[in-house]
């Protein structure tokens, strides 16, 4: 059985269907005229085989200008599945995604450099020695690793959590280009059951990757039924180019059926137009572009309709995520994907500010709750992010859990149907005719099926504000959990055939 | 058996079930005997008084409030409960007199004047008669007059007095002023609740103790019952 995700009946959609047509149109016209720019010539081979017309462009790279007819897209469209699976180790955490049914699930990512720890030192009030107060201070370093194993684990834990994107760049001294996929591979699904996705590093790395991956499912064909991981590229820099490695990687991906996330991120006001209808216009026609390209490496391979678009922050011309208009822009993605029926990866709950706090509580729920109320089915929602997407706090992944349970328990479908009317009515008139006219008796047979939402999990006793020290506890018990980690076994054929993986990560072997 | 009507009357008292109607807290109990139906099979069977209310009430409240301190119980538990052992000790009031049990004593709860708002009375009620208090309703918009007649003529050891609004509130003190004047204000102890009261307001308007919730005022009641304050 897969996880739940949250149906949302009737998604928020802020465009009217003759919008949605414009955009659509206005992408067509865009894949004609100017068409893409392709740094990687297979891609542009490949193309040209479809009927898409390509031209070299003289310059200091080698590049091709290529345009492709809506004929073309739409074709590539029709074999691109509208239902795609991503399984994961434990079989009850796969996730079933319909492109037309908008069930969301809720995941992590994306990868930063800087983790950032929290300490609470204590102060003492200068006027008032004897008063004291523990402050939480947050300081940065580079992340690595263990931080990778360590919010793996937690996020395995982290109720709201439905998949696992790498959330932080290993950055250790022996980690190189050269083993850095297979250790952030590894030490994610090895602290994790869920779904994982990443991005690849070197495709060189892609079939060690791929052979831990089956050996973890089983075996090839295990892989294939369950497909434990997925990937994500961002094969197209906005505006309208195919990046030669990305596309190169991405080919790979889709030549072999693996998952894959088309992923654009253009940028509101630079790398694309600052008006809506220009960054809708442009980023869906760089979606449909890579789908294309996707389907025509192999007609069937499964993708996602990935949109991470942004609005650019006006004094430092910065990604700003916690700018309303880049929700709005989220939204308007979730239900271009629908409108072709291809699930959506979609963008919410970055946040500008670089540290847990008002700020980040506003910029991410606000985001959180309106993209999430759009239906997209695979919602990147920065569990953890800060700084967009440049710092990863395991605190504020704790934080985050618990608004998602109130945005999850927002998105339930009412229950009203004649039934529960009928049962209603009887306890008004029970009620009102009692001398108090309290309906608190009723209460109690709901008090525990779970139809009442619970109250906020971090709220202090007193008149102090002690949200970050109990979610700490709340961090520091998830992680004392145990783990499920990959058996003994599997482990030591990973570590046979899979060369790379730091041996400290071999939790059966490890010694203090 | 004698001690296990008992031990079902702590039982049902715990999970709150008033009569064999009520569902309780686990699976299969409807239509099982409620606190009310083992009251009487109780007192049927010759049960003494004096173990029914300490063994079997007490004791299954006792339980509730552990449960509720310890997060296991919500609000809605704790006063299915407390209606459960007020309605038990309305059936045993005839038989305390004669049985020589002393009642833990007896409060007038009103809204005062011009204020309609009752829901704050009604649970701070239901917690004192679960907590074996003989509570005398009033009602809401109570005239000041009317409650200092009911203090005259009942006679109870506690007034507890509610408003909701900013301008009801004075009715208090009006209230306390009214009972000072008829010479009844030494024979009762006032406590004072609801939105806009404040402990520094109480003070204020001489009453002698406020309850900022229904739990409170039961504890301000036992401490003033135990002349641990004024």
């Amino acid at each position: 059985m897969p996880r739940n995700g949250i149906l949302v009946s009737r998604p928020y959609e802020r465009l009217h269907k003759e919008q949605v047509e414009l955009i659509h149109r206005a992408s067509m016209q865009i894949l004609t005229d100017p068409g893409l720019l392709s740094f990687n010539r297979e891609a542009v081979d490949i193309l040209a085989s479809h009927g898409a017309v390509v031209k070299s462009v003289s310059g200091a790279h080698e590049s091709w200008h290529v345009t492709m007819s809506e004929e073309l897209v739409l074709k590539a469209l029709k074999t691109a599945p509208k239902t795609v699976t991503l399984g994961a180790r434990n079989p009850d955490n796969a996730l079933v995604m319909k492109g037309d049914e908008p069930t969301v699930y809720l995941i992590t990512g994306s990868e930063t450099n800087i983790w950032l720890d929290v300490d609470f030192p204590t102060y003492v009030n200068e006027a008032d020695p004897t008063r004291k107060r523990r402050v939480p201070e947050f300081k940065p370093r580079r992340g690595t690793v263990d931080d990778l194993c360590r919010a793996a684990h937690v996020c395995e834990h982290l109720e709201m959590v439905d998949g696992y994107i790498r959330t932080v760049n290993i950055q250790d001294r022996d980690i190189t280009e050269q083993n850095k996929d297979v250790n952030k591979f590894f030490a994610s699904l090895n602290n994790n059951t869920k779904h994982f996705m990443s991005g690849l590093t070197s495709i060189k790395q892609l079939d060690n990757v791929v052979r831990m991956a089956e050996l973890i499912a089983g075996g090839k064909q295990e892989l294939e039924a369950n497909p434990i991981i997925s990937f994500i590229t961002c094969l197209v820099k906005s505006p309208l180019q195919f990046v030669d490695d990305t596309t190169a990687t991405f080919i790979e991906l889709c030549r072999r059926g693996l998952p894959v996330a088309v992923s654009s991120s253009p940028q509101a006001g630079t790398s694309a137009p600052i008006k809506e209808a220009g960054i809708m216009a442009q980023i869906n026609a760089e979606v449909l572009a890579g789908i294309t390209l996707g389907q025509l490496v192999r007609p069937g391979t499964p993708l996602l309709y990935g949109s991470v678009p942004v609005r650019a922050r006006m004094d430092t011309l910065n990604d700003s995520y916690g700018a309303v208009e880049t929700s709005q822009y989220n939204i308007d993605c979730a239900q271009m994907a629908r409108f072709y029926g291809i699930p959506n990866y979609s963008t919410a709950g970055v946040c500008d500010t670089k540290i847990p706090g008002q700020q980040s509580s506003v910029e991410r729920l606000f985001s959180d709750i309106v993209v999430a109320m759009a239906g997209p089915q695979y919602l990147h929602c920065a569990f953890g992010l800060l700084d967009c997407n440049s710092v990863f706090c395991l605190l504020q992944a704790v934080l985050d859990d618990a608004h998602f349970k109130m945005i999850k328990f927002f998105l339930r479908q009412p229950r009203i149907d004649q039934a529960e009317i009928d049962a209603v009515l009887k306890q008004i008139r029970e009620v009102v005719a009692t001398p108090q006219k309290m309906y608190i008796g009723h209460i109690r047979p709901v008090l525990r099926s779970g139809e009442i939402s619970g109250v906020y999990p971090f709220e202090g006793s007193g008149e102090t504000d002690d949200v970050f020290e109990l979610a700490y506890q709340r961090m520091n018990e998830l992680l004392a959990k145990p783990v499920q980690h990959i058996d003994e076994k599997t482990t030591a054929r990973i570590f046979e055939e899979v060369p790379g993986i730091l041996p400290r990560l071999n939790v059966h072997e490890r010694r203090d | 058996m004698p001690e296990e009507i008992i031990d079902l009357i702590r039982q049902n008292v715990i999970q709150g079930r008033l009569t064999k109607d009520d569902e309780g807290m686990e699976e299969g109990m409807a239509g099982q005997p409620g606190v009310t139906e083992l009251i009487d099979r109780a007192l049927a069977s010759g049960l003494p008084i004096r173990d029914i209310i300490a063994k079997g009430l007490s004791s299954g409240m006792d339980a509730v409030g552990k449960k509720f301190e310890a997060g296991e119980y919500f609000i809605p538990d704790m006063l299915a409960s407390a209606e459960a052992v007020g309605a038990a000790m309305e059936i045993l009031q005839p038989q305390l007199a004669s049985s020589g049990i002393e009642t833990r004593g007896t409060i007038i709860v009103a809204t005062v004047k011009d204020d309609l708002h009752d829901i704050g009375k009604n649970i701070v009620s239901i917690l004192l008669r679960g907590a074996g208090y003989i509570v005398k309703d009033l009602g809401n918009n109570i005239d000041t007059q009317a409650i200092v007649d009911a203090v005259r003529d009942d006679r109870p050891q506690f007034l507890g007095l509610s408003a909701l609004l900013t301008s009801t509130m004075a009715r208090m003190g009006e209230v306390i002023q009214k009972l000072e004047e008829d010479g009844l204000r030494d024979q009762v102890k006032v406590i004072v609740g609801g939105a806009p009261v404040s402990e520094e307001f109480a003070r204020s308007i001489g009453a002698d103790g406020y309850g900022a919730d229904g739990f409170q005022a039961v504890a301000v009641v036992e401490a003033l019952a135990s002349g641990a304050q004024k």
